[in-house]
């Protein structure tokens, strides 16, 4: 089933993960209105590695923080894991991003005056885990990207590589159904990049569905597939031959 | 904990614990902005303490000392005119100080006239000095009075012994001493059989009182006891008059029935027609315990009136500087969002900061209060009485004074959006 496919009323096809239909986001700015998203249909199923491409201001962000249940769309549909997200209240995508979405982001968003440690335990803290299961989980998560060695350093004690693997282990540290990354090397020169590039790699060899945006080409081509925005609408859908 | 709803279904609730623990570690990296929150929360509560002791130690001192000691339990005093008079008019004034005066005639008429069973004692009091050995002691109480006197007063005997009944009526020149005297006239050596001087005369000292204290400040052991018709009369009162008759029944309805019968003898012996009003008072201490409720109902608006002022002030101080916790922390609340935290984690986690600032600000408000309690109980004459009711109190009032004033700011927090609160610098 192709996104032109699906209907509303359908469900997803259970190897799915992600389901937009006809997703729009209009931001009302009160005298005009800005259509961010225009009608996005796209699916990805389990174990793809997806990246977004598309000229700033085409409407990537958007769609991410969509999919990451951060936002709520102005119409269409979203299905995450065979359910349907877009019509779920806050505190039910609050649950959601807790469980099933490890979000990293361009600007690393630690906490500062929190050690690594602490910064991977926050999502455990809202799951409910016990500080021991939360130390452990955490810790595990951080020797996962490398830092076993760094789990007391506090973000300004940690290079810009560091602080994303931090954010890395702290999106994966629930085992997230998705890792959603928007430009997460968008401030990391290129051999920084190039080492989280290999980290994400080796994450989804391991069997981990990730979705990300990037302006860069060369971090494009790590992906398997690219969709490209234009305007808020899907402009292509490529995938590589393995 | 009761000030946040159960949430719905979802995953277990972040504990409180985990929110205390926050709000702590935020206490600790925000020391300035938590002290300053605190002040306020700190000064209502330590008010109360402190406010709350002294009426309480007045209270006590009023009830149990101040009318037991200026007029006795179950007692009371036939006298021209009320001796206790607070907010008295000139007009009244003028009127009781014509009033014939009561003589030792009429105090002798009622203390027989009286069938219900009492015990009687003649006072008169005024100032003088009292002089031993070249020393004195300036201005001292000296009353002439009977032998029951010190019964009806409660004035224990500490070395010697009261004057008899047969030394009263004689008028024998014997005195019994307040330990101030014995301190200033007899610093080393005992007093009893030592002669002391009254006005011009010789008296032998008899006896000792236990030590009294002080009330407001003012000693109540500078005194010095005569009987009523030694040469003490001469400096006390005109010839032939008492300050007062001190009648003291063994219950209250006791004392009720020996006033009728006192104002019966003393209407009589004064020929007053019905229609004419008493020309004489008859005291009791509820006149004394009167007034002072009419100051307690005073203190029990105004304090209260100035406690709230100061907790109100307090939590608007807290709430300011939680809003602006809450502005500098947006971005921190993104994140906590964005990683799974629901509203009430949000609300919780700023609630519990707001109440262990007011929690903190009221604990050292009580340790300040008590503290301030014991300074005012050492170093003013105000009797002040720890309650462990405005303890309790004070701590609670902070610590709600601290959830209600987080309420707005946390509640913004929680309602914060997600990616506008990432997006803040
Ligand atoms: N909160 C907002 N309020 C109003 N307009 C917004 C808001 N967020 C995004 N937009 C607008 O929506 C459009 C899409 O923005 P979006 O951030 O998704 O772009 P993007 O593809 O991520 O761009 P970039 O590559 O520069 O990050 C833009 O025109 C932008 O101005
Ligand atoms: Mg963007």
């Amino acid at each position: 089933m192709t996104p032109q496919d699906f209907r509303t009323g359908d469900t997803p096809l259970p190897d799915i993960i992600i389901l937009t239909h006809r997703l729009t986001r209009v931001y009302d700015m009160g005298a005009e209105q800005v259509h961010a998203l225009r009608g996005v249909s796209v699916q990805i199923r389990r174990n793809e590695y997806v990246a977004i491409m598309g000229p700033s201001g085409s409407g990537k962000s958007t769609l991410m923080n969509l999919i990451g249940c951060l936002d709520t769309p102005t119409a269409g549909e979203y299905w995450l894991n065979s359910q349907k997200v877009s019509e779920l209240g806050d505190d039910e995508l609050a649950h959601i991003r807790n469980k099933e979405i490890g979000f990293v982001f361009q600007t690393f968003n630690l906490l500062p005056r929190a050690t690594a440690l602490h910064n991977v335990e926050l999502p455990l803290i809202y799951a409910g885990l016990s500080a021991r299961q939360r130390r452990e989980q955490a810790a595990t998560a951080l020797e996962r990207v490398g830092l076993g060695d760094r789990m007391t350093h506090k973000p300004n004690e940690l290079s810009g590589g560091q602080r994303q693997r931090v954010a890395i282990a702290r999106a994966l540290v629930n085992n997230p159904s998705i890792l959603l990354a928007d430009e997460p090397t968008g401030n990391l020169d290129s051999a920084t990049s190039a080492e989280i590039m290999g980290l994400f790699g080796d994450l989804h060899s391991q069997g981990q569905t990730v979705l990300m945006v990037t302006h860069e080409q060369d971090i494009a081509a790590h992906a398997a597939r690219v969709v490209t925005l234009h305007d808020g609408l899907v402009a292509t859908d490529q995938r590589r031959a393995a | 904990m009761a000030w946040w709803p159960p949430t719905s279904a979802g995953p277990p609730d972040v504990p409180l614990f985990e929110a205390l623990r926050l709000a702590l570690q935020t206490l600790r990296t925000q020391k300035l902005k938590s002290s300053f929150a605190l002040i306020g929360v700190f000064i209502g509560v330590m008010f109360l303490i402190a406010a709350w002791s002294i009426v309480n130690g007045m209270n006590l001192y009023m009830t149990e000392k101040f009318a037991g000691t200026i007029i006795g339990v179950n007692t009371f005093h036939l006298r021209r005119r009320p001796d206790f008079t607070p907010n008295v008019s000139d007009s009244l004034w003028r009127a009781w100080a014509r009033r014939p005066r009561i003589t030792f005639g009429d105090a002798r008429a009622v203390a027989v006239g009286i069938h219900t069973p009492v015990i009687t004692a003649w006072e008169s009091s005024s100032t003088r000095n009292i002089e031993a050995r070249g020393r004195e002691v300036r201005d001292a109480q000296v009353t002439g009075a009977t032998e029951r006197y010190f019964d009806i007063k409660n004035l224990r005997i500490a070395q010697g012994r009261a004057f008899t009944a047969q030394e009263a009526r004689g008028g024998a020149l014997v005195v019994v001493i307040g330990y101030d005297v014995v301190d200033k006239l007899f610093p080393d050596r005992d007093p009893i059989n030592k002669e002391v001087r009254i006005g011009g005369r010789p008296y032998r000292v008899i006896g000792v009182v236990e030590r009294q204290g002080k009330l407001f400040g003012f000693s109540l052991d500078r005194f010095a006891v005569a009987p009523a018709l030694s040469p003490m009369q001469h400096l006390v009162n005109p010839p032939g008059v008492v300050d007062a008759l001190i009648v003291k029944a063994q219950s209250l309805p006791a004392m009720r029935e020996a006033m009728a019968e006192a104002e019966g003898i003393m209407r009589s012996r004064r020929h007053l027609r019905p229609t004419q009003d008493n020309n004489f008072a008859l005291e009791t201490s509820e006149g004394v315990l009167d007034f002072w409720a009419g100051i307690q109902r005073f203190l029990f608006i105004v304090g209260p009136g100035i406690v709230l002022i100061a907790l109100v002030v307090g939590g608007i101080v807290i709430m300011n500087i939680m809003l602006m916790a809450v502005a500098e922390r947006t971005r921190e609340i993104g994140i906590r969002k964005s990683l799974g935290a629901r509203r009430m984690d949000i609300l919780r986690q700023f609630l519990a900061e707001s109440s262990a600032i007011a929690a903190a600000g009221g604990g050292l408000g009580v340790l300040a209060g008590v503290g301030l309690t014991i300074l005012l109980g050492a170093a003013t004459p105000l009797p002040a009485a720890l309650s462990p009711l405005s303890i309790v109190l004070g701590l609670t009032l902070g610590t709600v004074v601290g959830v209600i004033a987080g309420v707005y700011p946390a509640s913004r927090a929680a309602r914060l959006d997600p990616i506008a609160a990432l997006r803040q610098e």
